[in-house]
Parts: structure tokens; sequence; C-alpha cells
């Protein structure tokens, strides 16, 4: 197969598998209820598997297509922005501290957590003109970093038993 | 023999590695519950809530009476958030929004504590009457 056709479909099968993720996350029941609507994020074991094994342009692509995808399917145009917001912001931390070596998977996972619930309270302080919302992120910290660890130790598992080749 | 030299490297690096990990968390988590807890300390407990639609204040109401408000957003009015004052706490008791986190939210009554419902943009936030002549905090 030509290099381009095959990183295609690789791009192509991780987008459906974190789409497929997404769709699992949201049948399981809440897990955390003292402040709702906290989850753990699934897709982004891919992300951050493609954003290690493949790199920087091709996990933002996927993680792109997956939140256009997963917000026309079970969303609404805010909760796109929302989510666009969080993922942008923890996707250029992520990739400024991979660059810099000095975490390893689990720690950048960790930031990219946080940082995604940093730009969603941003934009909803930005959008609702609360200040006050920034509060919440002393909870969000907390959760996202246990969603940030398990991620990444998906993650990293990962990373570590797909094969180099398919690349 | 090159080989296990390069394991090695590699271990220790991974090492390094997870002890950065480790530093990180440990003292992100640090900060957020000094913060936390400093905001805690600071903050009391509020005497009203402040009830704002898509950023406009449309109405203020003291925690220290029980009633029980109608929030109406949409074109026709609607999408309701039923917020209900008891016993000096603010929740919000029933709603249409989809995803039923305001209603899911616990009651509210500290300074500064809110309950959002972002597909109404309603906003509902605890005040303190006197936070403006309060005086700053005598160390």
């Amino acid at each position: 197969m030509r290099p381009a056709t095959k990183k295609l479909a690789m791009m192509g099968l991780c987008t459906a598998v974190a789409l497929v993720l997404a769709y699992i996350e949201a049948l399981l029941p809440p897990i955390f209820h003292a402040v709702p609507g906290i989850k753990i994020g699934f897709p982004n074991i891919i992300i951050v598997f493609v954003l290690y094994r493949f790199g920087f342009k091709e996990a933002t692509v996927v993680s792109l297509v997956r939140i256009l995808v997963i917000s026309f399917m079970f969303g609404n145009m805010m909760a796109l922005v929302y989510s666009l917001a969080g993922a942008i912001l923890s996707m250029l931390l992520m990739v400024v501290l991979k660059k810099m070596n000095f975490l390893s998977v689990v720690g950048v996972s960790v930031a990219g957590g946080v940082f995604h619930n940093v730009g969603q309270v941003l934009t909803a302080m930005w959008l609702l003109g609360t200040a006050e919302l920034g509060y919440y992120l002393i909870v969000l910290t907390f959760t996202g970093t246990v969603s940030g660890i398990f991620v990444g130790l998906c993650g990293a598992g990962l990373v570590k038993r797909i094969s180099k080749r398919l690349k | 023999m090159m080989q296990d030299v390069k394991n090695r490297s590699v271990e220790k690096n991974s090492r390094r590695l997870f002890r950065n990990d480790m530093i990180f968390i440990v003292v992100l988590l640090l900060l957020v519950t000094a913060f936390g807890l400093w905001i805690y300390l600071v903050r009391g407990e509020g005497d009203r809530v402040v009830v704002t639609i898509d950023g406009k204040e449309i109405g203020t109401y003291s925690l220290a009476e029980d009633v029980t408000v109608e929030i109406r957003t949409g074109l026709q009015n609607e999408e309701l958030n039923l917020l209900v004052i008891k016993d000096g706490k603010a929740y919000v008791e029933t709603a249409t929004c989809p995803d039923g986190i305001c209603s899911e939210h616990k009651p509210i009554s500290r300074e500064g504590e809110s309950i959002v419902c972002l597909p109404h943009k309603v906003v509902i936030t605890v005040y303190a009457e006197n936070e403006k002549d309060a005086p700053d905090i005598v160390v």
C-alpha cells in the first residue's frame, strides 16, 4: 500500500475508534455525582496515542473530526464550541510539554486533561460573562487529573503495544 | 552489549520522566488545594442569589426567605429552570434542559458558589450583601 493511503486508513480507523469510545462513554452512568457533567473522556486515549505514535498534525485532525462528528450526532452547537475550546487548549499544551521531553505520556495527558477543563471554563466565563465560574476549576482540576492519569496510562499502553510498523 | 547499555539508558530516562510526572501532579494538586482552601476561608455564607440569563441580570433573591422562582428562557419562554430557595440554600428543582446538570447540582449558599445551566445560559450565583464594604483580610 502507498504510505499516504496507509496513513489515511490508519487515521480513519483511529477516528472511528474515538467515536465508538465516545458512544460507549455516553452509555455509562455518570461517575461523580457531587459535580455533574464530569466524564473521563475515553476518546482522548486515542488522541494521546495518535499524538505519540504519529504526531501533532495527525492528532489535531483526528481530534477535530471526532469533535465535529460527536457534536453533530449527540450534542448541539454550544457543546461544539466548548469542546473545541477545551480540545485546542489541551492539544497546544500537550504538544509543548511533549517537545520539552520533561514528562512521560501520563504527565502530558494529565496536563491535557486539566487544560481541557480550563479551556471550557474560560469559554463559559466569556460566553456567560460570569467570572465566578472560575471556582469550578478547583474541583475540575482534581477530576481532570484523575481522568488524565487514566487516559495517559491507557494511551501509553497503546503506544507500547501497537507496533511502530503501523506508521 | 550495546543493547544492554541502550536499555539501561531508556530505563533511566523513563524513571526520570516518572519522577517528573509525580512532582508535576503533586505540585498541581497542592497549588489547587491551597487555592481552594484559601477561597473557602475567605468566603463565608452569602445572603442572596443573583440570576443572570446570557450575562444579563434578571433578578436578585434573598436566601433568608423561602421562595420558588420560574426562570423562563427560550424563544417562546418555553424553557424552564425552577429555582427554589429553602432553609438558606438555593437549588434548581427541575429544568427542561437536555443534560439536567443544573438540577443535579447540590444546593448552594456560600459566597461565590454558582449553579450553571449552559443550554439555557442561566447562571445562579451567591453573593454576600456586605462584600463591597467588608474589610480586606488582616494578616
